[in-house]
């Protein structure tokens, strides 16, 4: 057998810093889309509570627990990081191995507002978007998940097979709000 | 021109697909007869004022909305989640 290495999607592109922010990938362990059945909402979030610690999460908004990360996905939908899902949540949602699917960096700096202002069509300032926000949006044309992790740190997702224009389009946008100084 | 996404909030009108008039949430019985099925699916109103239209969250959460509209003054009266109208 051969024997495989496995490549992350930025694999070779990453850190990339310019001005004052910094792209750096982001290795989010297993992730798992999980979608409640119809009806189920309500056991999912205690099944949610007992096997990894957090509840579910309301719209526009994540939780964190011990190494794992519960990331608002979309209508009745929501990402799992950094831990293998519980198996017992299969009978109250449709869960979906997504771990190699997704590009994940964090942006990070005080330009990090300047640069996403110049890519996504949403407010993200700390005012109206604070630590733990998060939102589906577009970054230039791409479909993109972003969560605040900080004052000045971002995280960043998009379809895997986005993730050279996903770099290309920062490093435009880092260029950019850099030269205004 | 922004739309309201009762999950989202305040988002732009690029992140949304325009689907059109919701009658898909009105659709008829197998055995309506011709002439509502007829109406389902060819005829519609084109009114200079309040319309109701079908909008997907493409670029965001993904729901589908129920987009009250005045095509006149181009105001958009209310936004609901079509799950929610369908029920």
């Amino acid at each position: 057998m051969a024997e495989l290495t496995a490549k992350s999607p930025c694999a070779g592109r990453l850190p990339l810093t310019i001005g004052a922010a910094t792209v750096t990938e982001e290795t989010l362990g297993p992730m798992t889309s999980i979608a409640p059945y119809r009806g189920r909402q309500a056991d999912l979030a205690a099944a949610l509570a007992a096997a990894h610690g957090l509840g579910w999460p309301q719209p526009n908004r994540s939780l964190t627990g011990a190494g794992v990360r519960l990331i608002w996905f979309g209508r009745d939908q929501a990402l799992l990081t950094g831990a293998v899902a519980d198996p017992a949540l299969e009978d109250m949602a449709a869960l979906a191995d997504q771990s190699d699917a997704w590009a994940a960096v964090r942006l990070q700096g005080e330009a990090a507002e300047a640069v996403l202002a110049r890519l996504v069509p949403v407010d993200l300032r700390r005012a109206v978007f604070a630590p733990g926000a998060t939102l589906r949006s577009q970054l230039g044309h791409m479909p993109a998940s972003l969560t605040r992790l900080d004052d000045h740190g971002f995280l960043i997702l998009v379809y895997r097979s986005m993730a050279g224009t996903l770099l290309h389009d920062l490093k435009t946008a880092m260029e950019a709000a850099a030269a205004r100084g | 021109m922004r739309i309201s996404c009762p999950l989202c909030g305040p988002r732009d009108r690029r992140e949304f697909y325009y689907r059109g008039a919701a009658v898909a949430l009105q659709r008829p019985a197998a055995d309506a007869g011709e002439d509502a099925w007829q109406a389902y699916v060819f005829l519609r109103d084109n009114p200079a004022g309040v319309t109701r239209d079908l909008w997907y969250h493409a670029q965001g959460c993904g729901a589908w909305l129920v987009v009250t509209r005045d095509t006149a003054s181009h105001e958009i009266l209310a936004t609901e989640l079509a799950a929610e109208v369908a029920s």
